[in-house]
């Protein structure tokens, strides 16, 4: 029988320690960044301008179609020829960049449809109410509409951020040290993967559990009003 | 002076005319009150007044300004011009003094000591100074719709616009709020009021404009619509509404 070796654990904390805070960083540059873009495209989207919504769908469906991990890839070969094209000069270590890049876009393609989804549940007259005391379409839609669209879109958005979270792992595929990639070096370096791994599912899955522990109680509190 | 002037307004969606060629105005200081069946387009009508529903041809110009102008500045054209929507529609996420102060603030400039007074006061003369910080969802109907009237009133509008403000009452709530209708017509404000309530219209109309199937049937002084209606379609709509 396999005997299980956790002895190579303690000794990598360092460095697991500095792989999450990379797991962290693109998570929240893509939560952040996400959300903001986001917005952009759901209002773009419903804009009825029709140039616009028509970029808008076109840019959600294209990376709503595409798995990530290429997308992640994309940006990882492509982004540097581009550099190279623009400013005829090549740069050192692009990986945590068009890593960043490449989620906060994908991201920004679910994010918008979560929050179209939120602006629509919002009442039609709720618009037409901001209209009639004098506001602009858009002041209406930043000051009236969004702010209802986001507290109805809290859970989703939290939702799609622990899966954001998850999907981070995949940076392995450019060879970026985040949580996930610095714990399969450490285990093939001390010829332990199955531990290691062992070990890092259970730090996603304690917190992402917890995460979603928290979602579900937010969802009951903004279920009251 | 007519105050508001609607010159053969005609709508479609699509291929269905909602409106055609509706003519009529309201003078300054006049209660006018649009009534007819419903999907008639007097909803529609009285959105188009204030430009929340566009139209295809004809003109309105409210206080000499044409809506038709491309130059005219809708939204600062709307801040004087108050509504009031059959679903109230008060900002959830806001409470009622804050429904009250926001508008004036952000559209008018206002300071927000200056909005605050304004606020009180109005909350004040609806009789709802009691409930300043809550919000909306802890008010009865009736109270929110009073609160949207103060809301509009807030900004000191030339004219209001009703859409049917007391359709989605119950019964109890509804005097409140056309109490408040009503003082504020004897106060000489200028309104134009899609309602049922022919109560209100017999109180303090100066003129009922009927309309059926998208046309203005009938525009007439109150007690001239009331005492011998010219068109079937009005003696109909009128027995049937006043018959219970």
């Amino acid at each position: 029988m396999y005997e299980f070796d956790w002895s190579s654990i303690p000794g990598a904390i360092p460095l697991l320690l500095k792989g999450m805070l990379i797991t962290l960083e693109i998570s929240a540059v893509a939560i952040v960044v996400g959300i903001a873009w986001g917005t952009v495209l759901a209002v773009a989207r419903i804009s009825g301008v029709g140039i616009l919504s028509k970029l808008a769908a076109l840019y959600v469906n294209l990376f709503r179609s595409v798995p990530l991990i290429m997308v992640i890839l994309w940006f990882y070969l492509i982004t540097p020829e581009l550099i190279r094209a623009i400013f005829g000069a090549g740069i050192g270590d692009i990986r945590l960049a068009s890593a960043l890049v490449a989620f906060a876009l994908f991201e920004a393609a679910y994010y918008s449809e979560i929050i179209r989804a939120g602006i629509q549940s919002v009442p039609r007259g709720q618009m037409s109410a901001g209209l009639a005391l004098g506001f602009t379409p858009g002041q209406t839609m930043r000051r009236i509409i969004l702010p209802q669209a986001f507290r109805n879109m809290v859970p989703l958005l939290l939702t799609q951020a622990i899966i954001l979270f998850q999907d981070t792992s995949l940076v392995y595929v450019i060879g970026l040290s985040d949580f996930f990639g610095t714990a399969y070096k450490v285990g093939d370096r001390d010829g332990r993967l199955v531990e290691l791994l062992l070990f890092a599912g259970l730090v996603y899955f304690v917190i992402c559990f917890t995460a979603s522990r928290i979602v579900k109680r937010l969802q009951a509190r903004y279920a009251i009003d | 002076m007519q105050l508001i002037e609607i010159q053969n307004i005609s709508k479609w969606y699509g291929e269905f005319q909602v409106l055609t060629e509706c003519s009529t105005s309201v003078a300054k200081g006049e209660v006018v009150v649009v009534c007819g069946p419903s999907g008639s387009g007097k909803s529609t009508l009285i959105k188009c007044v204030n430009a929340l529903e566009p139209f295809q041809t004809g003109n309105i110009t409210v206080n000499g300004i044409s809506l038709s102008d491309k130059k005219t500045n809708l939204p600062k054209l709307r801040s004087r011009v108050g509504m009031v929507f059959q679903n109230f529609e008060l900002f959830p996420h806001m409470t009622i003094i804050e429904n009250m102060t926001i508008a004036q603030e952000k559209v008018l400039g206002r300071s927000k000591e200056d909005a605050l007074t304004k606020g009180h006061a109005l909350l004040k003369r609806v009789g709802l100074v009691e409930q300043t910080n809550k919000f909306p969802g802890q008010l009865s109907g009736g109270q929110q719709q009073r609160v949207a009237i103060a809301r509009a009133l807030a900004m000191d509008p030339m004219c209001m616009l009703f859409d049917e403000p007391t359709s989605a009452l119950d019964p109890e709530m509804v005097n409140e709020v056309l109490d408040v209708m009503v003082a504020l017509a004897e106060e000489g404000m200028t309104m134009m009021c899609v309602t049922h309530e022919m109560g209100f219209a017999r109180k303090v109309a100066n003129r009922v404009v009927f309309m059926d199937r998208g046309r203005i049937v009938e525009d007439a002084h109150k007690d001239e619509f009331f005492g011998s209606p010219r068109s079937e379609r009005a003696q109909e709509f009128l027995s049937k509404i006043l018959s219970h």
